[in-house]
Formats: structure tokens, sequence, C-alpha cells
């Protein structure tokens, strides 16, 4: 009796083993489905954490509220709404515009910079470049913050302003508006300007730079016609890793934004919040992000017809 | 002056325009300190007066201290998951040869591209439908899906440039598989891996938006100082418990640096000598 169910217990590790090694023998023989494996793990949080999230924000969008609770059947009632009622457009609009200004002025800004960094330091770069990243280890919302200190009514630009006898009334539009929204948002944000305008600066051959001098090329053409489109994947990836997240903001908008600053992540959040509309909250966010995926293309469209022009 | 050297020629508004730029950058940053040391509950103008009031007081501030705690927790589980995660990713995407590579890179660096409100609010109605309930957990998964793309983006580039004829070598000299990877790819990674590590941990650390929509009844930090903003009692402590974070960041920047520095310095030395 013992001995059988050994013998079993036996031939069935055998059996494991057997089919353990005709599993390893697979997976010797296929390279693809060894690299498949290694990338599994993190497929399946991606899956877990955007594909299955993302079809069920869709399924809800396609639901209606009612009372406390959702009605299932499937309309695009909430679709329409956001189409046809003007305040989700004008928001949409406003953030996107807001967001635009926020980007342009920040690459504008930081180009300078990381071309100062790039062609005229040439000893401790590394200190440049920690020196300008270092304000971005502290908290977002105390940067965001410290603006408010210093765009408020009794703030730093207009207790200064009083105090050399400029003004006599603060200047209100300082604070809690879309200006306050757009200075804080470039500042917050030129890190992810400075560090890629810097690397593809970095990159460019100074010999091309001596080879348009040597045809006679003036410091002007030659930035033209060298270093700004040699820049520009700098300049396009600067753009995509401000605007996009930008637009979503929401807590700048809700700092310094008052109500002509709101935007559409202020609105987004509303929903699932005091407004209590989640089908109506997941249709923002899905419009949203068609909206971003839409100008994003235009934008590389345009950038690369722009650089066919100049090669 | 030599025609060659005009690119180095010092231009002098350039140089003026970096300084600027640099005051405008740290002027908010700086606040945080100044109002920690400054004598009244309102953070406005005119300074009231210098106290370390806020710094002594920071010993009884229970609650802001758990939401560090929770915010160091849940970034360093995030750190490491990601970058485990990362490692794999990465050495999959180099090492093998790959049908639709482009793509799944392409969807692993999705996060990047998509506003984080939308992953918030995309993983809170999933949760909420699944029932569960919100936690330091829920915010986890949030941050790991935000920093799987700045972990992966990190990493590749160190495995790229790997050859794999050395792998090949440690495995004809015998080594399995296992020791392969931690004797050999493990040691070649590391700067990346730590990297990795250290990028994962602060975006975890500073993120806003999807603990904003995951986190149950324990506040991360950046929770905790948003409650403290609209409803300022310890707000003060907030500033101090900032400068201090901001202080070690500093340092610990620093002593990287040095650190760097010293080992460049001893292997070129080594690279004389030899």
């Amino acid at each position: 009796m013992a001995e059988t169910s050994l013998s079993k217990s036996r031939s069935g590790q055998a059996a494991a083993r057997a089919s353990g090694s005709r599993l390893t023998r697979l997976l010797n023989r296929s390279e693809t489905l060894r690299g498949y494996l290694l990338m599994a793990p993190t497929l399946l949080i991606m899956g877990i954490g955007i594909v299955v999230p993302f079809l069920i924000l869709l399924m809800i969008s396609l639901w209606t509220r009612q009372g406390f609770g959702f009605d299932t059947t499937l309309t695009l009632v909430n679709y329409a709404r956001a189409w046809s009622e003007p305040i989700y457009g004008a928001l949409l609009a406003r953030s996107f515009w807001i967001s635009g200004v926020a980007t342009v002025a920040t690459v504008a800004l930081c180009y300078p910079m990381a071309y100062y960094v790039a062609f005229h330091v040439h000893r401790n770069k590394m200190m440049w470049l920690i020196l300008m990243t270092l304000p971005f280890w502290t908290s977002y919302l105390l940067r965001v913050f410290a603006w408010k200190v210093i765009l408020g009514y009794e703030g730093v630009i207009n207790s200064g302003l009083s105090a050399a006898g400029l003004i006599e009334q603060p200047l209100a539009f300082l604070l809690y508006s879309p200006t306050a929204v757009i200075i804080t948002l470039a500042h917050a944000w030129a890190a992810f300007a400075i560090l890629p305008l810097y690397v593809s600066l970095e990159k460019i051959d100074k010999s091309l730079l001596e080879a348009a001098t040597d045809l006679g090329d003036g410091p002007v053409a030659r930035f033209f016609r060298i270093t700004l489109p040699l820049s520009m994947p700098g300049i396009i990836a600067a753009s995509f890793l401000i605007f996009i997240p930008t637009t979503g903001d929401y807590i700048t908008p809700a700092l310094l934004g008052g109500p002509d600053g709101t935007m559409i992540g202020n609105l987004i959040q509303i929903q699932f919040g005091a407004v209590n509309n989640w089908p109506m909250g997941a249709t923002l966010s899905i419009v949203l992000m068609l909206w971003i995926a839409a100008l994003a293309l235009v934008f590389l469209l345009i950038t690369r017809k722009m650089q066919e022009r100049i090669a | 002056m030599s025609t060659g050297s005009y690119i180095k020629r010092p231009n002098r508004a350039l140089q003026v325009y970096a300084v600027l730029f640099l005051v405008v950058l740290y002027v908010p940053v700086l606040f945080i300190p100044l109002f920690s040391f400054n004598d009244a509950v309102h953070v406005r103008f005119p300074l009231q007066g210098f106290t370390m009031r806020w710094y002594s007081e920071l010993w009884s501030r229970q609650a802001l201290w758990n939401s560090l705690w929770n915010s160091v927790r849940v970034g360093l589980v995030v750190a490491v998951i990601s970058t485990i995660l990362g490692v794999l990713t990465a050495r999959s995407i180099t090492r093998y040869r790959l049908k639709g590579k482009g793509a799944l890179v392409g969807f692993i660096m999705m996060p990047l591209v998509i506003p984080g409100i939308i992953f918030g609010v995309a993983l809170l109605v999933l949760l909420s439908r699944m029932g569960v309930p919100l936690s330091l957990w829920t915010v986890g998964l949030g941050h790991l899906i935000i920093c799987l793309p700045f972990a992966v983006a990190t990493l590749l580039p160190r495995f790229e440039g790997f050859d794999p004829s050395i792998e090949e070598a440690s495995a004809d000299l015998g080594e399995n598989g296992w020791w392969t990877f931690w004797r050999v790819t493990f040691p070649m990674a590391l700067p990346g891996i730590v990297a990795s590590l250290l990028l994962s941990f602060t975006i975890s650390f500073d993120e806003f938006i999807m603990a904003f929509f995951l986190t149950g009844t324990d506040p991360t930090l950046p929770m905790y100082i948003w409650g403290q903003l609209r409803f300022p009692k310890e707000f003060p402590s907030v500033l101090a418990m900032a400068s201090l974070i901001l202080f070690v960041s500093f340092v610990l920047v620093f002593i990287a640096q040095w650190v760097g520095r010293m080992g460049l310095e001893s292997q070129e030395k080594e690279g004389l000598q030899s």
C-alpha cells in the first residue's frame, strides 16, 4: 500500500519533471518566447493599470447618472452634451490655450539657458545642470503655493510696487487669472524643457558651425540654418513633455486660476467629487485624451513638414 | 583672437541671461525656507520676525510624520518594483528579437503622453467597480504605472550598449544563468538601476493627482500638504518639513556628485598607474 503510493508519487514527480523539462526545452528553443516571458510581468501590470481601466472608463462614459447610481443603458448622450454645451468646449479650449502659451513660453525661455550651458560653459557643466534642476526637488504643491505668495494682493510684487510708489491699488490681475497659471506652469515645468533642449544642443557637432562660418554664414544665419534645425528633436520632446501633462493639470488652476483660470482638469475632478456625475467625468476624460492625440498628431506633422523644408 | 575660437568667445548677454534665469528659478523655491522661520501662521509679507518655533513644534506633528512615512513607504515599494520590472523589460527588449517590439515599447511609454488625471480617474472607476477599498496600495499601483515608463527609459540605454559576448564568456567559464546575471549583467547595469530607483522614488514621493483620486484614509505627504493649503492649521510646520526635505536632498545630490567625482579621479589615477 505504502509502496504503491510512493511509486505513484514518484511517477507523478517524474511526470512533473518531464513536463517541466519540456517547458525548459521549449524555452531554450524559442528565444522569442523567453523575451516575451521576461516582459510579461510589466505587460500584466500595464494591462491591469491601463487597458482594463480604460475599457471600464469607456463603458461608464456611455452610461448616465441616475440619482446616486448609474443607468447602464448604453447611450451617447454624455458625448452629445460635451459637444453641444458651451461650458465644456470653452474649458477645453482654455486648457489648451493656457498649456500652449505656457509650453511656448517655457521652451523659449529655457532655450537660451540650455544653449548657454551647451556651448559657452566648458568647465563644470554638470554643476550647471544640477543647479538648474535642484529647485525641482521641492514639492510641486509648495512651488505652486510660492507663486501665490509672490503674485497675491499682499504678495511680493504688489507690496514691492506699492512700496516703490508705482501703484496705489494692488494689481488684481496677477493672482487668480490665466496669467498666474501660465507663469506658474512655466516655472514649475522648466526642468522638462532644459534637459531635452540641453541634450539635443550638446549633441550638435561643433565642426558644422565652423564649416558654416568658413562658408560665409554670420552668427544669425548660422543659428537658423544649423543650430535651430539640429536642436528640433529637443524642442519637440520638450513641447510634448510640458504640453500634455499641463493640459490636465489640476493643482495650479485650483490654487491660482480663480474662476477665469479654471481648466478641464478641475471640471473632471468636480464630476467625480461635488457634482458626483461619474459618467460625465469619464466622457470628459476621454474627450480630453482624443483632443490631445489629435493635437499631438497635427504638431508632429507640422514640425516634420518644417524640417523637410529646412533640409 | 583666432577665427577658430569664436564659438568659445564668452557671450556677455547670454551670461547675464543665465544668471537672471537662475535667480527667477530659485526665488520662489527659497520662499519656503524663508517663511519656515517667519513668526506668523499666515504666509504673507511683511515678515513678522525670526523664530525656530515651527521646527521645534515639528516633533509633535504626528499627522505630518505619518503622511511622510506613508509617502516614503509607497515611494520605496514603487521604486523597487518599477525598477525590477524595468530591468526585465529593458533586458527583453535589447536581448531578444521580438515581434511588435515597437508597439510594446510605445504601449509602455503611454503614460508619458496621457495626463495623470485621466489615469487617476480610470483607475478610480475600475477599483470602485471591483469593490477594492482605496488604500496606500491603490496609490502605489497608480504610481507604478506612471513610474514604469521612466524606469524603462532610464534602463534601456544601459542595456542597449551591452556586449552579449561578455555574458557568453561567463557562461563558457561555467557560471549558470543566475550567477551570470548577478556577477556580470547586474554590475554593468548598476548605474542605470540606481538612477531608475532614484527617479521612481522622486516621482512617487511628489506625485499628487493619482494620490488625490486613489488615497483612502492614509494621506501621502502631498495629500497632507494639500489639506494644509486649504485649511492652514499647521501650515508653517509643513514649510519647516519641506525645508528639511529640501536641505537633505541638496546634501544628497552634492554628496552623490562628490562621490562620483572621487570615483572618476581614482579611476584616472589607476589608469595612469597601470
